[in-house]
């Protein structure tokens, strides 16, 4: 079970915006931690604690296939990403890295900043502890299931679930 | 037949009829991909998660690095990115390890050596992998780990994409690009109008679009969300595929309108030349339309998109004879080293410099921000790269306008946002 505090975004954020370009040089999750969201949110790396969680609007993660992004995401501490849905790209490299994800249109419209939500990842369940309200979300099928259970891509094919 | 291109293309790799249950839109399917490539940004955390895994290198997929981002290096930090990849190339005996004098722009450079080719499977740590569906491959941008994956087992998991088809209609006017063509097509549907999906194309309107100006609109695919784009094969891909690798390839089957999700016909001769506006690719207008006058810093012509010979040869059209805009700094940047010689042999950077404009050697640097052109505060670029995106080329408020290379280099001409017009025939 996942629980934090909501830090909400709109729609199509970017790779650029979760972490800019000039900053690729590198691929430490602390480095790029720091500059995740700057543009936007200068003080989102500041106030984000491990565990908390993001919600989204549509397309989140558009743009470049960098893997530095969901790095980023992780690197802050972050346990989920919930949004309405994703840039697929950013699917595929937040579960190759071990992020979870779940796309939910419903709790990324009803869902506030600054709510403290659980999420159940087996079930798909999302609840707003703070309003009361729950979610459904389709779990992972059985072949991501694999992956994050492995803790990620690499470990699947080393542990022959590939 | 009721079965994409992309799906007769994954049928073709797992040995299985295209309109078989297993690959219907949604599906994940495990596939043998041909070629992995990843470049000066992506291949130094494939390497990194490859070395940790402690396996072998897998010798079914060709592995390829192209160094293009931050090279000739930019700073310390991507010299030390790039020599990673290059001592792993070395100690592995890479045969496909492009560096400085031997590369170009990745997407421009994998079709011109015959590494991506019809009916193959090309994945890459780059978003603009899709590009190479011009030539009717299926390809399509991932993560550095999912190119581990594949250098470790030669797999990778897909989701099969349901898809968009585009009846093409008509013919292109003369001034009007595949440039042109994709942005109009984004600025219908929109930056998430084809998310997961695959954009194939079809129709008569194919035959008049040259091999460039299906590179450039596959290239875009990636920008209204698509997996990937694809055009089927045919006479202008043979001619392609013959001087890449002396070869020719099979035609897709017909694919029949009930096996898309949606059918959109689009007729090529009501295109005029399109400007997407700041900061999404989807923002688009017809140049002509755009009212407000709008000066700018800074014209880029090159990239992954358009730094072709064709589109060089759009550009220097239009600059012959004149001079650009001593407020605008014009970076041209042909996108590999062959296309670079062949324009210098068409005259074609002699117009550039004479006319003001500088060239630059092939690498991605000002498209994303990386160097050889950065945007200061407050500045305006016009440029024939692919995202207009906050701070892509600099500081997060300079503008960018996407445009073709006659567009691009007009504006540069002009000091501000113009079209080179419609030539009639």
């Amino acid at each position: 079970m996942l629980q934090g505090k909501v830090f909400k975004f709109g729609d199509d954020i970017d790779t650029d915006i979760i972490v800019p370009a000039t900053y690729l040089s590198t691929f430490d999750p602390k480095e790029l931690a720091k500059h995740c969201m700057e543009y936007t949110d200068p003080d989102f790396y500041k106030q984000v604690k491990e565990g908390d969680i993001i919600v989204a609007g549509k397309n989140f993660g558009c743009g470049s296939s960098r893997e530095h992004a969901p790095i980023a995401i992780k690197g802050c501490g972050v346990s989920i990403v919930i949004a309405k849905s994703f840039a697929r790209i950013f699917y595929r490299n937040a579960l190759n890295i071990g992020l979870y994800i779940l796309e939910c249109p419903e709790a990324a419209d009803a869902i506030s900043q600054g709510d403290d939500v659980k999420v159940d990842v087996d079930t798909g369940v999302i609840t707003d502890v703070t309003t009361g309200k729950t979610f459904k979300a389709a779990p992972f099928p059985k072949f991501i299931q694999n992956i994050i259970e492995c803790g990620g891509l690499v470990n699947a094919i080393k542990a022959g679930k590939f | 037949m009721k079965a994409t291109y992309t799906q007769q293309i994954l049928a073709r790799k797992l040995g299985i009829d295209p309109c078989d249950p297993s690959l219907a839109g949604g599906n994940l399917v495990l596939v043998n991909a041909d070629v992995a490539l990843s470049n000066d940004v992506t291949a130094p955390v494939a390497i990194d998660v490859f070395q940790k895994s402690g396996c072998g290198l897998c010798d079914k997929c060709k592995v390829t690095f192209v160094l293009d981002h931050f090279t000739p290096n930019r700073d310390i930090k991507s010299a030390q990115q790039c020599k990673i990849v290059r001592d792993f190339a070395r100690a592995n005996n890479v045969e496909n390890f492009y560096d400085v004098g031997e590369m170009g722009i990745e997407h421009a450079l994998l079709p011109e050596k015959g590494i991506a080719l019809p009916w193959t499977v090309v994945i890459g740590a780059d978003s603009h992998t899709c590009t190479y569906g011009a030539l009717g491959a299926f390809s399509t941008g991932v993560g550095s780990t999912d190119i581990a994956g594949i250098m470790m087992s030669g797999k990778i998991w897909l989701k099969v994409p349901t898809a968009i088809k585009f009846n093409l209609h008509g013919k292109l006017r003369k001034g009007v690009v595949g440039k042109d063509l994709i942005l109009y097509i984004i600025g219908m549907i929109g930056v998430d109008g084809a998310l997961y999906k695959s954009i194939e194309f079809g129709g008569e309107g194919v035959d008049s679009l040259s091999m460039d100006d299906r590179f450039t609109v596959c290239n875009m695919a990636i920008e209204c969300g698509a997996k990937n784009g694809v055009f089927p094969v045919d006479e202008k891909t043979d001619e392609y595929t013959l001087e890449s690798c002396g070869k020719t390839f099979d035609r897709f089957a017909a694919a029949d309108d009930d096996a898309y999700e949606r059918v959109i016909d689009i007729d090529l001769s009501a295109i005029r030349p399109v400007v997407a506006k700041p900061h999404l690719p989807s923002n688009t207008a017809f140049v002509d339309e755009v009212k407000e006058e709008i000066k700018i810093d800074q014209v880029v012509i090159g990239s992954c998109t358009n730094g072709r010979l064709s589109d060089l040869k759009q550009a220097a059209e239009v600059l012959e004879g004149k001079h650009v805009s001593p407020d605008v700094r014009t970076i041209v940047i042909p996108a590999t080293n062959k296309i670079y010689l062949q324009a210098l042999k068409a005259g074609y950077i002699e117009t550039f410099i004479k006319g003001g404009a500088i060239v630059s050697t092939p690498t991605c640097g000002p498209c994303l921000g990386g160097h050889m052109g950065i945007l200061a505060s407050g500045e305006v670029a016009v440029t024939t790269t692919n995202r207009n995106f906050i701070g892509r080329m600099g500081a997060k408020d300079s503008y960018i306008y996407l445009a073709s290379p006659a567009t691009a280099m007009a504006s540069a001409i002009a000091g501000k946002l113009a079209s080179a017009g419609v030539k009639e025939d």
